[in-house]
């Protein structure tokens, strides 16, 4: 009697036949259809790509040819007169945003700090108000500048400085709690250890170690409040007159870029657009210097 | 801990600086956070009183009545919610699937060598003041649309009824497609973030099995972010309620309900940034409860996407982009 040893069937040889019999027979159909839809993604990165590129070329081309010397050293002079400039608007942009953030930044590191030490209910509430405060529409913002500062004290810098700087101290306050919460605990005990106060640890060890990141939590919290228009146009009022004074209406290269982008005369878009790219290059180079700034520091600390 | 740190000998010498005691220090970050949180309800409460005139003297009726005639006493903001609802369906429309579209081609396609410095690039673009895209829109966009576009989106689809009226150039088509623009960053941000949560092992195994590029993105990658996915979609939904100024430059202003895609219209931002000035009383009351109609949508939404993005484990850095 001869036995023919058949090989044992495998059951996973045998799914992989199967597997290959069933991709096989749909290969052709299945590898069209799939650089079909990976050609429609193509074509769709090409559509989102080209309006920004645009946007940037546009701004590029029609803002350079504004940048002169009287564009930065001028204040705005009225319809027709030549060699107006934005400077006005440069010092309302300069005093409101660094009085938001002399403001800002250590209320909204400080509440970092408490967020980043405190697991209690109060802290999960504060987080998630700080959450939805960046959130609110810009629009409200500036509402609340008018009802808090406008309707006591007029239309000013500081009412401009103080709807902006709602609108930073959120951003500030979640970053800065990521960066501290990313210091080492053991950092914290050795210092403790040492007799170091609570204050002590926070300045000289928690600080320094989350300094990256809190930088670049900031300089993007600057990056959005210069861009700011809504809440500014509530607050500030404008002002075509060279003002340094933040308890006067001030002017802004937002609202200046808003309000001349709708006039007749070509001179006053032209400042809107040299004022666009002002407003442009100074946002990319503080979100481009904070990247490279917090790689940096993060580099050399190792 | 704390006793046995204040009872050991402080630093001595130079060096030595005043440093709160403990207690001090707890004390003065709870008033800080105490102070944040009190701004934010100040906030919220400013904006409950002065709105609450307009309720009392109208009612809610004004919320959903279409006649906007400030002189005659007639409040309805219908118009305004109806172009906030147009011009975001437009933008969300246009902006989900390209918005994907590029975010899968960012993830998988695009060569590996140009990835991050393409992903930076359109991370930064979010980063843009919308301003300036409002100034392009006008400027650059606008005419394009009243010689090209609109003409022969017309010609092609005026059976649709969409398109009826004269091409100007603003209005809700030019909205939208500015918001797009606008918001097509932020969904991209989000999406790539999502997207690159799905376990490696996943994809893997479905390549294993013969699946093809598009076959793996459509069963595994896009089902595994689906929830993140739909965070960044009612994120960016929620940048395009609440966009102000560049709708307002380019939406044309008019407070009657738009007919046509063509058709110059307003939405409640534009509203209450064009006429916030010189309203006062009633008016004034009523811009403020529309700012508030739009707070609570806002709020609402925002909070709606975080919580979607953050239930798929990430915390996309996309979530602080722009506005």
């Amino acid at each position: 009697v001869t036995v023919v040893l058949e090989p044992p069937a495998d059951p996973t040889l045998e799914r992989r036949a199967a597997i290959q019999a069933a991709a096989a027979s749909s290969l052709r159909r299945r590898k069209v259809s799939s650089s079909v839809a990976l050609g429609v993604c193509w074509l769709f990165l090409a559509i989102a790509v080209v309006p920004l590129v645009a946007v940037v070329y546009y701004v590029l081309a029609k803002g350079l040819p504004a940048w002169s010397t009287d564009f930065f050293t001028q204040p705005t002079k009225p319809e027709g007169v030549a060699a107006g400039g934005v400077w006005n608007a440069i010092v309302g942009t300069m005093v409101i945003t660094a009085i938001a953030v002399a403001v800002t930044v250590p209320v909204g590191l400080l509440c970092g700090l408490y967020l980043a030490e405190s697991d209690s209910g109060v802290a999960a509430t504060l987080r998630f108000t700080a959450d939805v405060m960046t959130g609110i529409p810009s629009i409200t913002v500036g509402i609340f500048g008018y009802i808090a500062i406008v309707r006591n004290f007029g239309y000013s810098g500081y009412a401009g400085a103080f709807a902006i700087g709602f609108i930073m101290l959120p951003v500030i306050t979640r970053a800065g709690e990521t960066a501290f919460r990313g210091v080492p605990h053991s950092l914290n005990e050795a210092a403790m250890a040492l007799g170091a106060r609570k204050a002590t640890v926070a300045r000289r060890i928690v600080l320094p170690t989350a300094l990256p990141g809190v930088i670049t939590g900031v300089l993007l919290a600057v990056a959005r409040g210069l861009g700011e228009t809504a809440p500014l146009l509530l607050t500030i009022f404008g002002n075509q007159f060279l003002q340094w004074s933040p308890s006067k209406p001030m002017e802004a290269l937002p609202i200046l870029i808003y309000n001349d982008s709708s006039q007749p005369y070509a001179d006053q878009v032209q400042l809107a657009w040299g004022a666009a790219l002002l407003l442009m290059v100074v946002v990319l180079v503080l979100s481009i210097g904070s990247r490279l700034l917090a790689a940096h520091l993060q580099k050399e600390r190792r | 801990l704390t006793s046995v740190g204040t009872a050991l000998p402080g630093p001595r010498g130079r060096g030595r600086r005043f440093s709160l005691p403990d207690n001090g220090y707890r004390a003065g970050l709870y008033a800080v956070a105490l102070l944040v949180a009190a701004l934010a309800v100040w906030f919220l409460v400013a904006i409950v009183i002065q709105a609450v005139p307009a309720f009392s003297t109208l009612g809610f009726s004004w919320i959903v009545s279409k006649t906007w005639n400030p002189a005659h006493g007639q409040f309805g903001i219908l118009p305004f919610i109806l172009g906030t609802l147009e011009t975001t369906a437009i933008a969300v429309v246009l902006a989900v699937p390209i918005g994907l579209g590029t975010a899968v081609a960012l993830a998988f396609l695009v060569p590996a060598r140009i990835r991050p410095a393409l992903s930076t690039t359109v991370e930064l673009l979010a980063a843009v003041p919308s301003v300036v895209y409002g100034l392009w829109g006008l400027i650059v966009l606008a005419p394009v649309f009243h010689n090209t576009v609109e003409p022969f989106l017309t010609t092609a689809f005026g059976w649709t009824g969409l398109f009826g009226g004269p091409s100007r150039g603003v209005g809700l088509l030019l909205a939208g497609v500015i918001l797009f623009v606008m918001i097509v960053p932020t969904m991209v941000a989000v999406s790539r973030d999502v997207i690159a949560v799905v376990p490696t092992e996943q994809v893997e195994g479905a390549v294993a099995l013969g699946a093809t590029r598009w076959q793996v993105l459509r069963k595994v990658v896009l089902p595994g972010a689906r929830t993140g996915i739909l965070g960044a979609f009612t994120l960016a939904t929620g940048r395009a309620l609440g966009e102000t100024v560049a709708v307002a430059m380019v939406i044309g202003n008019s407070p009657y309900i738009a007919h046509s895609l063509k058709a110059p219209a307003a939405t409640v931002p534009s509203l209450i940034v064009n006429n916030f000035g010189e309203s006062t009383g009633t008016e004034l009351s009523v811009l403020i409860g529309a700012g508030l109609v739009l707070l609570v949508i806002g709020v609402l939404v925002n909070s709606a996407a975080r919580w979607l993005v953050w239930s798929t484990g990430t915390r996309s850095a996309g979530l602080e982009l722009g506005r």
